[in-house]
């Protein structure tokens, strides 16, 4: 047994004081953010979970689809522009679920962002357009115009108040731009330049004079049109590719009307012909680094189908003129249209034949990935279901937040001064050890919040508060273990470490089984489950963690005080009243009454107790 | 303190000995009521399940100023089904509907929201289809099977395959008694109850893993003497662990109970509501089923194993050669204190060192 004494305790708690101020440092570092993430429940919001059901009956879905319908969600979700929006997967397979928690946005937008199937298709292009709304009024010409000729990147300049209101102009008056020489030429003939380099050329808008229908294109509606009328060609115009409602996707486009729309990252407009391959026809694509290639790019494949499609469309294409130069109207570029706006536009390069394609570019391996993946399924690789859908509002969320706090001082408070009657200065020990535990709680919440995105939800305050108690439990069973020891009739000094060493056994065993119950529960449920396992997991640790680099040290240094060995009665540990060994003298009184009630008073009583101790740790 | 301390030493010395072992027939059976009572509940009345099991919509309204009645109007004549409409102490209203649309729960809602004069907006309402509900039973069940098997495994391993199923009998004694209570009481089954119930499934182990961690160390080596049986040194385990059950019990079950009174008076019903309620019941069932059940059904196992039977055949051949003091139940407590370690044979001139030593 031989309880290890020296500086060790010592050097436990100082170890642990590091950690706390390391923890500390990380969470308020300045520059970065010191909150704790709160769940929607807390903060008001909606949360959709969503159940992905494979498109043909029967199929299972593979992760790699899970995948990529996430990304697409995201980029739904991620046009809202609302900061701390969530898309998670929780499961994989058949039984998986896509949460989407947004806050502060209704249940009925959220839904149809969501909900909308996405299309995708390739489309010849007709002309390409800085993002801006070239709009029909004349006054605003004049601040369209300058963004178009000035600047090579056309992401810039949003004119926002032009977008919902163009459409209504009644008078229809549409501009000639022209284009800038010096633009033109940033487009590098050696690449086919894919959407994110072309839109760095200018462009001209060539829309004709016409007037615009007033019941087109409301700003959430895609701008189709059964031809390239007139008409048609003022509402691509007046698109305002700068306004993230315009570029966020999941309105599927009708792939045999003219489409014009955005890049999806709002960095240009396009006018799109009918689509002459569907995503259907693609039969394979994959992101490769070629042998003597410069960058990455994605390999794609077709069925019969496409490959004629894609013969047809490529010869006729190669013999246009580029995009954006000269504001050539057709162009040579055809578009990847996902979920209603363009993915890429690549240019053809020579006429493709063989069904096999190459689409080059200056991609990262990530980009040509993402790219390679949204060829490959098409749009959204399942279908989405609905299974949950709740919506909190402010005012609710903060109520629960702040009706969990109360209920968690109160717990804590009702705890530790029961802990403080029952167990006087070990009591102390033990509430100064919770205050440890509820501090590094915290700390990691702020940490884990900033590094891997932890939100907590009431779930999870619940499983914090409900940790109190059992937290204090394993103070519990170490000084229920000490008092055990000193009646055996050990010195408080050597109880307590032969008391932990007994404690620290069930201790782990316990936690033990609370840690793997807090797993199963995390890696096979969804919803506010998870959120509740992973915080009485991450508590369960940090319990038997400031039992041993804590409580156990302190309890130490404190035994080695001359005052706790006397055993005041303020100790929590009087041996007379415990009825151990007492320095007083008084234990072998009680001892022999003891002895005189046994039915065998042989005298081994005493000795029998001590044996006990010695055949453990 | 002084009281329960004295307790505890009276307890752990063996002067007070409550017979948990030797009366398991009175537990069994007080338990075997209330699990039977809790099966014909659940067999009858069923459980209550809560719209994210059986799908349907929910429209929670803070601060309704409209009525019941009103609001049952309102939510019967919008979702073409009856609803049910329950008030809380805090004033606020809540509308449960059949499964209904995304679309269909927007108008309800703003149609409520009229009716009951706030804003849509701070409706909380929450829809969810009738098979998600299966997919989170099914989760649930899941995960159940998965934690039992993997306890089962590493009780096994830690302590023996009796203790193992000991303690799982227990924790089954608690789930049943646990999900018992809310078919009895017909309060509403939510995700937040499973999470309870499935915290129940981590605490009601850990309760029975102190209590059994005793049982071994009293019982470690005790077929190298002839004094005790098992269902002696188990049943003092259970005594000595008493006051740290009673304990850890209490200090266990003060949080859950602020959160049970926080959220009934200031939330009415609602995820800590639930979840806490179940806390309760499944705590405290699972701090007497590690005393009363776990222990006596495992000390009834350990029985039957051979050398034990020896064992006890051993104890009752010397008790009886001992003579009238023995004769008497009672007085079993007398010999625990003796012999509770009595295995090892260097126990004899212990005593005289140590009282001088331990100052």
């Amino acid at each position: 047994m031989a309880p290890n004494s020296g500086s060790k305790p010592l050097r436990l708690i100082i170890a642990l004081a590091a950690v706390i101020a390391g923890l500390a440092v990380w969470a308020f570092w300045p520059g970065t953010d010191h909150g704790i993430r709160l769940g929607l429940d807390l903060q008001g919001g909606t949360q959709v979970i969503l159940q992905p059901k494979p498109i043909t009956p029967g199929a299972s879905i593979t992760e790699d689809q899970l995948q990529q319908t996430v990304a697409i969600i995201r980029q739904r979700v991620d046009g809202l522009g609302v900061s701390e929006a969530e898309v998670t997967t929780q499961g994989s397979g058949d039984g998986a679920a896509i949460v989407v928690a947004v806050p502060g946005v209704s249940q009925d937008r959220l839904l149809s962002l969501v909900q909308r199937t996405a299309l995708l298709d390739f489309r010849p292009v007709w002309g390409l357009y800085p993002p801006t709304s070239a709009t029909a009024v004349p006054s605003e010409s004049a601040s369209a115009s300058p963004s178009l000729s000035a600047s090579p990147s056309l992401s810039a300049s949003p004119s926002l108040s032009a977008s919902p209101s163009v459409s209504a102009s009644p008078s229809g008056r549409a501009l000639k731009l022209a284009t800038s020489p010096s633009a033109s030429a940033s487009v590098s003939p050696t690449t086919s330049a894919s959407a994110s380099v072309s839109p760095t050329t200018s462009a001209s808008v060539a829309a004709t004079p016409a007037p615009v229908p007033a019941e087109s294109a409301a700003p959430v509606q895609l701008v189709q049109s059964k031809d390239n009328s007139a008409a048609y060609q003022s509402q691509v115009a007046a698109l305002d590719c700068t306004n993230p409602q315009n570029f966020a996707g999941g309105r599927p486009d009708d792939p045999v009307l003219w489409l014009g729309t955005c890049e999806r990252d709002g960095t240009a407009k396009y006018n799109l012909q009918p689509a002459f391959i569907k995503g259907t026809n693609v039969t394979g694509a994959t992101a490769t680094l070629p042998q003597n290639g410069v960058g990455w790019v994605v390999s794609l494949t077709f069925d019969s189908e496409g490959a004629k499609a894609l013969a047809d469309a490529s010869t006729q294409l190669t013999a246009l003129p580029e995009c954006g130069a000269q504001g050539a109207n057709p162009c040579n570029a055809f578009a990847i249209v996902l979920d209603g706006v363009v993915v890429s536009a690549p240019r053809f390069n020579e006429p493709i034949l063989g069904g096999q394609a190459e689409i080059q570019g200056n991609f990262t391996a990530q980009e040509a990935k993402d790219l390679a993946s949204i060829l490959k399924y098409g749009a959204l690789p399942v279908t989405l279901e609905p299974v949950d859908i709740t919506t909190v509002s402010p005012t609710v969320g903060s109520d629960q937040l702040r009706a969990g706090i109360l209920a968690g001082l109160i717990g804590l408070t009702l705890v530790m001064i029961y802990l403080l009657i029952y167990y006087r200065v070990l009591g102390i020990i033990a509430v100064l050890s919770l205050v440890i535990a509820g501090v590094v709680t915290y700390l990691l919440f702020i940490v884990l919040s900033k590094s891997i995105g932890l939100t907590l939800t009431l779930a999870g305050v619940a499983g914090a508060i409900v940790a109190i108690g059992i937290t204090a439990d394993s103070f519990i069973v170490y000084f229920e273990r000490i008092r055990d020891e000193i009646r055996d009739g050990r010195s408080l000094r050597v109880a307590a470490d032969s008391g932990w060493v007994r404690a620290r056994r069930t201790l782990l065993a316990a936690d033990f089984v609370s840690i793997l119950a807090a797993a199963v529960l995390y890696f096979l449920s969804v919803g506010s489950v998870r959120g509740f396992a992973f915080v009485l997991g991450m508590t369960t640790i940090i319990d038997v963690v400031v039992a041993f680099l804590f409580t156990h040290p302190l309890v130490v240094i404190l035994g080695r005080s001359s005052w706790m060995q006397r055993g005041s009665r303020w100790t929590g540990l009087d041996p007379s009243r415990l009825g151990g060994a007492s320095v007083l003298g008084t234990i072998s009184g009680s001892r022999r009454r003891r002895g005189r009630t046994d039915g065998e008073g042989d005298g081994s009583a005493d000795a029998s107790a001590t044996t006990q101790g010695e055949g453990s740790a | 303190m002084s009281r329960i301390g004295g307790l505890g030493r009276r307890l752990y010395n063996g002067e007070v000995s409550i017979d948990f072992v030797g009366r398991k027939r009175l537990w069994y059976i007080i338990s075997g009521v209330i699990v039977l009572i809790c099966v014909l509940a659940l067999g009858f009345r069923g459980l209550n399940l809560g719209i994210e099991f059986r799908g349907g919509a929910s429209f929670t309204i803070p601060q309704a100023t409209c009525s019941i009645e009103e609001a049952r109007a309102v939510g019967e004549a919008e979702s073409g089904s009856q609803v049910i409409v329950t008030q809380s102490a805090s004033g606020s209203i809540n509308v449960q509907t059949a499964p209904v649309s995304a679309d269909q729960s927007s108008v309800i809602a703003g149609s409520l929201a009229k009716a009951c004069g706030v804003a849509k907006e701070d409706i909380k309402a929450q829809v969810v289809g009738p098979s998600w509900g299966a997919e989170i039973s099914k989760k649930a069940l899941q995960g159940l099977l998965v934690f039992l098997l993997l306890v089962t495994i590493f009780l096994s391993i830690y302590f023996e395959w009796r203790m193992a199923v000991a303690a799982l009998v227990a924790l089954a004694h608690d789930l049943v008694i646990t999900i018992g209570i809310y078919a009895v009481t017909g309060l509403e089954v939510t995700p937040a109850t499973v999470i309870g119930l499935l915290t129940i499934l981590g605490y009601s182990l850990y309760d029975t893993v102190v209590v059994f961690d005793k049982v071994k160390e009293n019982t470690r080596g005790i077929t190298g003497q002839s004094i005790l049986t098992y269902n002696d040194a188990a049943n003092l385990a259970v005594n000595q662990t008493l006051v740290r059950s009673i304990n850890t019990s209490i200090v266990a079950l003060l949080p859950v109970l602020a959160i049970i009174i926080v959220g009934a008076g200031f939330l009415g019903a609602g995820t800590l509501l639930d979840l806490a309620v179940a806390l309760a019941v499944g705590m405290a069932a699972g701090a007497y089923s590690s005393i009363f059940i776990a222990t006596p059904f495992l000390a009834q196992l350990k029985s039957r194993q051979p050398e034990m039977k020896a064992l006890t055949g051993r104890v009752l051949a010397r008790r009886k050669q001992g003579g009238a003091s023995e004769a008497s139940g009672t007085a079993v407590s007398g010999i625990l204190t003796d012999t509770r370690v009595a295995s090892g044979p260097r126990q004899q001139p212990r005593r005289q060192p140590r009282s001088r030593r331990s100052r």
